[in-house]
């Protein structure tokens, strides 16, 4: 008995590394994604399947540039904005990428903050987060405006150039802009359920974490978005 | 950055492998996941500061080559740079997917890569189409 344990305490083997704690979570013929969150690994694959519907929105827009035979307009022209008589190319949609990329450094902090149990810091930094998304919003409605009234740009086509500018931009945007918006929900959600002490019971503050994923995904779309639709 | 990120990730690592004096098997278990919950992804707030500032200095730099009017090769790699970059810093960081297992990173980070052959083989069918609109409806350069 007495050799037993002590084989036992001195015979742990450690943990694999590298690819061989890999094939070793595979093939445990247990839970494969250990000690994770069962909602963050759900949260990740639910992400990786929104990264498959964005990647054919952003496909198909690039087949449709590449194919047709007039003349893409220029976006850099299009999303301009006079300020001061002066027009600034580009400018609403810069602003609109350091806003995104604040309100992500905002919900990193959130993260910490939660796992530190520090309750009022992370309401009012998933706040911050959440108002950060609604500007956004609020910003990309203004600019749909500018689109449609003043430059008669719709989605089956465009005084600027190619139609298929139109569907392009309003079905990436538009799903995109769905997705903050239903982010600041989200957020504002975990945000006064943190606020009103509802996870200290368990002492568990992983769903902050996994709010987290789906708002940094948000911005990670629109780093590709900025590049590849409003930039090339 | 990368000093540092080095340093949490083989803090983390050193406290996973660090052997157990485990009088009963559950009990052990239990210590582990208790462990688990109260570290969970804890890294110091200096870590996310210094990201937060680097992807603002490549945002910047994005935005400049588009006001420069860089054009050529130069733009497209300039421009799918600095988005990778970008990408690469939100997903290892903010997402913490540097100090996840290898189980999780390459579920998740291997299967979007057969979206190249998604892209390769638009990116041949318009070309076909470019070429078959040029010559038979005659709009073409």
């Amino acid at each position: 008995m007495t050799a037993t344990t002590s084989t036992d305490t001195t015979d742990i083997a450690p943990p694999p590394e590298g690819l061989r704690s890999l094939a070793a979570d595979w093939s445990s013929d247990q839970e494969v994604f250990k000690q994770v969150h069962w909602g963050k690994a759900m949260m990740w694959i639910f992400l990786l399947s929104d990264t498959f519907v964005f990647s054919c929105f952003l496909t198909s827009y690039m087949t449709m540039r590449a194919s047709t035979t007039v003349p893409w307009p220029n976006p850099s022209e299009v999303f301009a904005l006079s300020i001061g008589g002066r027009p600034i190319p580009l400018i609403l949609i810069a602003i609109m990428t350091f806003i995104l990329i604040s309100s992500s450094g905002t919900m990193a902090m959130a993260v910490n903050f939660a796992y530190r149990r520090d309750r009022l810091k992370t309401t009012l930094l998933m706040l911050a987060t959440a108002g950060f998304g609604a500007s956004f919003v609020s910003m990309q409605a203004f600019e749909w405006t500018k689109l449609i009234v003043e430059e008669g740009v719709r989605p089956w086509g465009n005084p600027l150039g190619a139609p298929q500018f139109g569907s392009c931009f309003f079905m990436i945007t538009g799903f995109h802009g769905l997705h903050v918006s239903i982010g600041v929900i989200y957020l504002s959600i975990i945000a006064s359920k943190v606020a009103r002490g509802h996870y200290e019971q368990k002492g568990n503050y992983e769903v902050v974490e996994i709010a987290g994923l789906y708002w940094h995904f948000v911005d990670l779309v629109w780093v590709f978005i900025f590049a590849l639709f409003y930039l090339w | 950055m990368t000093v540092e990120r080095d340093n949490v990730a083989q803090r983390v690592t050193r406290q996973a492998a660090a052997p157990q004096p485990a009088p009963l098997h559950e009990e052990a278990s239990a210590r582990r996941s208790k462990t688990a919950h109260a570290h969970g992804q804890q890294h110091p707030i200096g870590v996310y500061l210094k990201v937060w500032g680097y992807l603002f200095v490549l945002s910047t730099m994005s935005y400049l080559v588009d006001y420069f009017h860089v054009e050529g090769v130069l733009r497209p790699l300039l421009i799918v740079t600095f988005m990778f970059l970008k990408a690469g810093l939100i997903v290892a960081i903010f997402m913490h997917m540097a100090w996840e297992r290898l189980a999780l990173i390459y579920a998740i980070l291997v299967p979007p890569l057969c979206l190249g052959t998604l892209i390769l083989l638009m990116a041949i069918e318009s070309d076909y189409t470019f070429w078959t609109r040029t010559i038979f409806f005659g709009s073409g350069p």
